[in-house]
């Protein structure tokens, strides 16, 4: 699945652009493809309709028809308003207030709630904050050891009192809080179903009680159409403050992120990306409308490369993938640094392109990135340079040399190729546009 | 009680066809622009059940093309006509013989696995227990071994079944647990194994390696085993699940999956991609958080389900 919406989107971009001018009927045909996309994202039917009826009023608009350009302007309309409608880069807590800040987090059955509790505890706790875990789920078998479990791994505070309804547990908690002078207070709760009446009214009857300032729904990353109506459930019941999403180290796209948006309004305020504690962070609106549109995030990548690279090869390696300039020789050492920069698919997933390599995630092993390495490594330094000068000859040379055949070091070739002609239209798209540009700063 | 989909199903056929009635009465009695947007509906109502777009399109293309050949059909034919186009669009290529478990293979072993909250160690206690009901004697192989408190939640769900359990230290290999459930089922001649492992995502090679593993050397304890592999699914999933299903099955050749939670307002459509990709059949249904929701998977109700109200 992983990469055939890029593969899409590139298909209308060159359409388009091959035409020089758009037409309404290409503009259709672009949002029929959109819409598409979006749909197969999981992004809600409804919220598909309203979003691409809002593009068209765009795209169909001044600029785009008389642009030279439309089909880098089609997707730079619908990026924008992505993330647009993403929101703002949300302050992550809402600290204002008196203490303790209580947390309170709900959400559907196995959505991550348990967990990520225990990620926010962490995450606050490296601020120098007195947390306190509290388990006010007394429904699921052993849930209340599991968040012992993990509060002991944590060294923070945990709460937990048999015999009593969750609303109590949690007025219990608040109260020790209070008076052991505790910063934070999170209230892992039960995972129901929305449509659950006493396991709702229940929620109400918590938050009526120890008035959390934060009132979170942990929704997972992999949810499907039925988001919306859960999400608007929930809102319904507790006015949420925010959501947190999970899950999103895997290779779903997270439409549902832009339908909750949409329709609760509320600010997405971090992504769960693994299973460990330390795997939380910050939500950022353009990095989810990338992924949505299988463009990669280019932005995490250069992160997670700047802190263990130094920074300034950092910028020369955008500059030059923003120009098209991008060697075999950067490959490699981009090869390279993959390996110590984390989890295979993770990082994967960040390249634009790198599903043209061949390097979708159930491929996405080693094993792949062994031979690509073995066949770069073969190469002489000019080769790598100036990769025309490879003729039949060289080629067998190199796959000889790497244990490979010759029909792997043309795919290699191939995709690079498509992949550095690719950058460099992202890349020149993005020149003059503040908002895309901010996207590499 | 919650009453999902399935809970409100009950009622059976008439339901589905009062609902789609107004659409339908419009399909059959509009042209034009009119029928145009009957047509969306349905294709509206399809997509937000998780079938993806693709298949949403096949029903819709299929019915145009019966309204241009059989002018004036009835309510009944058309309703017919969907329902048929589901139930084949959910027939799987290569039926896989469904396995049941029996004396000759004794211990009959499950492989329960999916992606992290999808619902397998509760799936797995229903199982437990619909087997122990069938005078099974069922062993529990506690093989996640990595997120905290799993050995716990599926020791409850082993008393509550009446079900033996077997289980190591957190952190263990969860290959040698598994092994060590297969070894003592057999010693101790129990007719049922049910392996719980850790949720994790499709996409990390390294884990799905680790279930390769646990697989081979079930295989090694037992001949023959694990006799059936399931995929548990949360019904909430949407497109992610058809990556999901196809990399859990390259791992594990399942036989099978189980869709958890379709109590709730989500149908779970996404199985009707699978099915008609990889060809897995969905043996049960899960209804509830209690031991006993469970049910056997019908096409039909599905079906009726799915062209449910939501
Ligand atoms: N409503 C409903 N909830 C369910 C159903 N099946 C499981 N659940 C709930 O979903 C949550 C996760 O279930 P688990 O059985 O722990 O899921 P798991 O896949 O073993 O989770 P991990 O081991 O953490 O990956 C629990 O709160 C269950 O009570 C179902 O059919 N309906
Ligand atoms: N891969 C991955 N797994 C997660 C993430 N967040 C939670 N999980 C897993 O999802 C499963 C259910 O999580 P849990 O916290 O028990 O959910 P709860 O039922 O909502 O409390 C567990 O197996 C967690 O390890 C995440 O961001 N990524
Ligand atoms: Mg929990
Ligand atoms: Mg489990």
């Amino acid at each position: 699945m992983f990469g055939t919406l890029t593969a899409r989107l590139e298909d209308i971009f060159s359409k388009l652009q091959g035409k020089g001018k758009l037409d309404e009927k290409s503009v259709r045909e672009a949002l029929r493809e959109i819409r598409l996309a979006l749909l197969e994202a999981d992004v809600n039917y409804r919220v598909v309709k309203d979003f691409v009826a809002r593009i068209q009023e765009s795209a169909v608009g001044e600029e785009v028809l008389s642009s030279i350009t439309p089909g880098q302007q089609v997707v730079g309309i619908v990026y924008r308003e992505l993330v647009r409608l993403l929101g703002d880069e949300a302050e992550p807590i809402l600290w204002k207030g008196p203490m303790p800040l209580v947390i309170m987090l709900v959400g559907l059955q196995g959505s991550g709630k348990t967990t990520t509790a225990a990620k926010v505890a962490s995450l606050l706790k490296a601020r120098n904050k007195k947390v306190l875990l509290v388990a006010a789920d007394v429904y699921r078998p052993a849930a209340v050891d599991q968040l012992r479990i993990l509060a002991d791994q944590l060294e923070v505070g945990f709460y937990r009192m048999d015999d009593v309804p969750p609303k109590e547990i949690c007025t219990g908690a608040v109260e020790r809080a209070t008076r052991e002078i505790v910063d934070v207070v999170i209230l892992d709760t039960a995972g129901r179903l929305h449509i659950n009446e006493p396991m709702m009214e229940e929620l109400s009857g918590i938050a009526a009680g120890v008035k959390p300032r934060e009132r979170l729904l942990v929704l997972d990353g992999m949810t499907g159409q039925d988001a919306v109506r859960a999400a608007q459930e929930f809102d319904k019941r507790l006015d949420l403050t925010g959501i947190i999403m999970t899950k999103l180290d895997g290779d779903a796209r997270g439409g549902a992120a832009l339908s909750v948006r949409a329709v609760t309004g509320k600010p997405i305020k971090f992504i769960g990306v693994g299973e460990k504690l330390e795997d939380l962070e910050p939500f950022h609106p353009s990095r989810i409308a990338s992924r949505i549109l299988g463009m990669g995030d280019v932005v995490t990548l250069v992160e997670k490369a700047q802190e263990k690279v130094d920074a300034t090869k950092a910028a020369t390696l955008q500059k030059k993938m923003r120009k098209g300039e991008l060697t075999l020789e950067d490959f490699l050492d981009q090869l390279k640094q993959i390996k110590t920069m984390g989890s295979m698919d993770q990082l994967l997933k960040m390249i634009p392109g790198a599903s043209k390599l061949g390097l979708n995630a159930s491929a996405a092993n080693d094993h792949e990135l062994v031979r690509m390495e073995a066949i770069i490594s073969s190469m002489t330094r000019e080769e790598r340079r100036k990769p025309y000068v490879l003729n039949g000859s060289r080629r067998k040379r190199i796959a000889r040399g790497s244990g490979t055949r010759v029909q792997d070091v043309n795919r290699l070739l191939r995709e690079f190729e498509a992949m550095r002609k690719m950058m460099k239209r992202f890349g020149s798209g993005m020149r003059g546009k503040k908002m895309l540009l901010g996207q590499f700063h | 009680m919650v009453t999902g989909a399935f809970g409100r199903l009950r009622g059976g056929l008439r339901r589905t066809r009062e609902v789609l009635g107004r659409g339908l009465e419009r399909l059959r009695t509009t042209r034009g622009a009119e029928r145009e947007h009957a047509l969306e509906e349905l294709e509206q109502r399809l997509i937000e059940a998780d079938v993806g777009v693709e298949a949403a399109v096949i029903i819709r293309d299929r019915l145009e093309e019966y309204l241009r050949t059989s002018p004036g059909p009835s309510l009944e034919e058309l309703v017919g006509v969907i329902r048929k186009q589901l139930l084949d669009l959910m027939r799987a290529p290569v039926p896989p013989p469904l396995a049941e478990p029996e004396e000759r293979v004794a211990p009959y072993v499950v492989l329960i696995a999916g992606v992290n909250g999808s619902g397998k160690t509760t799936s797995l206690g229903k199982l437990a227990r619909h087997y122990a009901k069938e005078g099974h004697r069922v062993m529990v192989g506690a093989a996640d071994t990595f997120r905290a408190a799993a050995v716990e939640q599926l020791a409850i769900w082993a008393q509550r079944a009446g079900a033996d359990l077997v289980a190591q230290k957190p952190g263990a290999d969860p290959a040698s647990v598994a092994f060590d459930a297969v070894t003592a089922a057999k010693a101790r001649g129990h007719s049922v194994v049910l392996l719980d492992t850790a949720g994790r995502q499709h996409t990390k090679v390294n884990l799905m390696n680790e279930l390769a593993k646990i697989r081979r050397v079930v295989n090694k304890a037992h001949s023959g085993a694990p006799h059936e592999s399931l995929l548990v699914l949360d019904a909430t999933v949407g497109q992610n699940a058809v990556s999901q299903a196809r990399l859990f099955h390259e791992v594990l050749e399942l036989d099978g999956i189980f869709l958890a939670k379709v109590d709730g307002t989500a149908k779970g459509g996404v199985v009707v991609p699978i099915i008609r990709e990889l060809g897995l059949p969905v043996r049960w249904l899960g209804v509830g958080e209690g031991i006993d929701d469970i049910e056997p998977f019908s096409p039909e109700r599905f079906v009726e389900a799915m062209l449910a109200p939501q």
